[in-house]
């Protein structure tokens, strides 16, 4: 076990994660995506934020393929990301996604939504996947409802959950596409603080949000957002105290005083 | 006031009834399947055929279909389905028929069940790195399936009364000894009733079986 840590924090000391060059997407008429360049570096926790319309969804769905791109290119760890197929299918799985909606699988109990990329994606013994399947839900506290059915649990469990699920694949970063918009006021922290960790435990990770506090306490970096366009980007304290843009200041001041 | 009804087998005509119905049943639930993961599929070719097979069979009486079965394959082609016997060749010939023409109705069944489920169940799937194959059958089939026992329910039943049609060509089930009875005796209202009371025992029992059960695995959201 150590060996494999000190092994990947040898690795996390170099390079770039996750590289955009000049990626260009169109939803028909939509230029949704216009020459994104964006770099992650390895242990960065990017939250990336933008008026709703944006592009801020594709751009994450981009990033694991589950859009395809017109024209630019992405790599992850170096490696481009492959056409549909075998090859995009590993690909994925080093890429964690949580969505708004969650999306857990409905028919499956919590422990099985946990366990099922685990066993047939990275064929783990089912023993040792249930371990780390319940080591998992208990680091984001949701131990006790393994048995529950998703429908049984809160959003913010159920998110957590998801946490979960995403974790156990090991990715080299996690994708979170508005995790708490979904959520009672009263569950989003819960959830913030599981994020939270995750950052100070070095997890690499792009995180569509407008929750201010997270991106001041964990984020690295803010990217904004508008038009399909990255208009600006700098340090947290900078750019919510001192935005250049124009369109960033208009947008803070519409979230900032609701 | 029954006792004409010596010297028929009724419970074997039955029996036949059943069998058509269940053997049909099963074959056209995996081809069935099989269509609909077509018709989802990536593949154009596939897709397009699926579409293609549905639209014309299930616009096709199915009388036509089971004749085609035994004058078509049978007496034309040949085909004799593995047995030399002609009573079991046009049993196995109208399983066949049955089977294409109720395959249609599973297919459309299940893409309604396939409706039900929410295309962010098969993104977090395919966002794991599941492949076609195992989003279709680890995740999306299973849910759609739970939703499609009630439309299915009444495909089986369907089905159940369509195997009379296999009297045409033959097979001794009930519509098949149901018609001998008629030509034979005077007893016409009766004979009618029972064939009918008969059909009943089978399709009310199921119906209400499949109807708890889909209540039973009901995917809650
Ligand atoms: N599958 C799609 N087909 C067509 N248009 C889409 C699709 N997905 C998103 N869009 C459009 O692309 C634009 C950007 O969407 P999105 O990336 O979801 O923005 P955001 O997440 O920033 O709100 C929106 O105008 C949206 O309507
Ligand atoms: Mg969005």
């Amino acid at each position: 076990m150590t060996e494999v840590s000190v092994a990947k924090e040898d690795v996390a000391a170099t390079g770039d994660l996750v590289v955009l060059k000049s990626v260009n997407k169109h939803f028909g008429a939509l230029h949704v995506l216009q020459d994104i360049d964006l770099t992650i570096a390895r242990g960065e926790v990017v939250v990336v934020i933008g008026p709703s319309g944006s592009g801020k969804s594709t751009l994450c769905r981009t990033i694991n393929r589950l859009e395809s791109i017109d024209s630019g290119a992405i790599t992850i760890d170096g490696k481009p990301l492959p056409d549909e197929g075998r090859e995009l299918a590993r690909l994925r799985a080093d890429v964690g996604m949580v969505f708004q909606s969650f999306n857990l699988f409905a028919h499956k109990t919590v422990l099985e939504n946990v366990m099922l990329g685990q066993v047939k994606v990275r064929k783990a013994d089912k023993k040792q996947a249930e371990e780390k399947a319940r080591a998992l839900l208990d680091r984001v506290g949701v131990g006790t409802q393994a048995d529950k059915y998703p429908a049984q649990l809160s959003g913010g469990q159920q998110q957590r959950v998801a946490i979960a699920r995403a974790l156990a694949m090991d990715p080299k970063v996690m994708l979170f596409d508005e995790p708490t918009s979904a959520l009672d006021p009263e569950m989003i922290n819960e959830v913030l603080e599981v994020m939270q960790q995750l950052a100070r435990d070095g997890m690499t990770m792009i995180v569509v949000t407008h929750e201010m506090g997270f991106a001041r306490s964990a984020a690295n970096r803010v990217v904004f957002m508008a038009d399909g366009r990255i208009v600006e980007q700098s340090a947290p304290d900078q750019f919510f105290s001192n935005p250049r843009s124009d369109r960033a200041k208009d947008f803070l001041s519409k979230i900032l005083h609701h | 006031m029954f006792d004409f009804l010596e010297g028929y087998d009724l419970l074997g005509a039955f029996w036949t009834t059943v069998q058509l119905t269940l053997l049909s049943a099963v074959g056209s639930l995996i081809w069935g399947t099989l269509l609909a993961a077509m018709r989802v599929g990536p593949v154009p070719l596939m897709r397009g055929f699926a579409t293609a097979y549905v639209n014309i069979v299930r616009n096709i009486p199915l009388t036509v279909i089971i004749l085609f079965s035994s004058l078509g394959l049978y007496s034309t082609l040949n085909i004799t389905m593995g047995s030399e016997v002609v009573k079991t060749s046009n049993f196995r010939l109208a399983v066949l028929g049955l089977m294409l023409y109720t395959a249609a109705f599973v297919c459309e069944a299940l893409r309604s069940g396939i409706n039900t489920v929410p295309v962010g169940q098969a993104e977090a799937a395919r966002a794991l790195g599941l492949n076609f194959t195992q989003v279709l059958g680890l995740v999306v089939l299973p849910q759609a399936f739970r939703a499609a026992v009630g439309p299915l329910t009444n495909v089986l039943i369907a089905l159940t009364k369509n195997t009379t049609v296999a009297a045409a060509i033959g097979v001794a089930e009930a519509a098949y000894l149901m018609k001998e009875m008629v030509e034979n005796e005077a007893q016409l209202v009766l004979i009618s009733a029972i064939i009918a009371v008969g059909f009943c025992c089978l399709t009310l029992p199921t119906g209400l079986f499949l109807g708890w059960v889909a209540k039973k695995v009901a995917v809650k959201r």
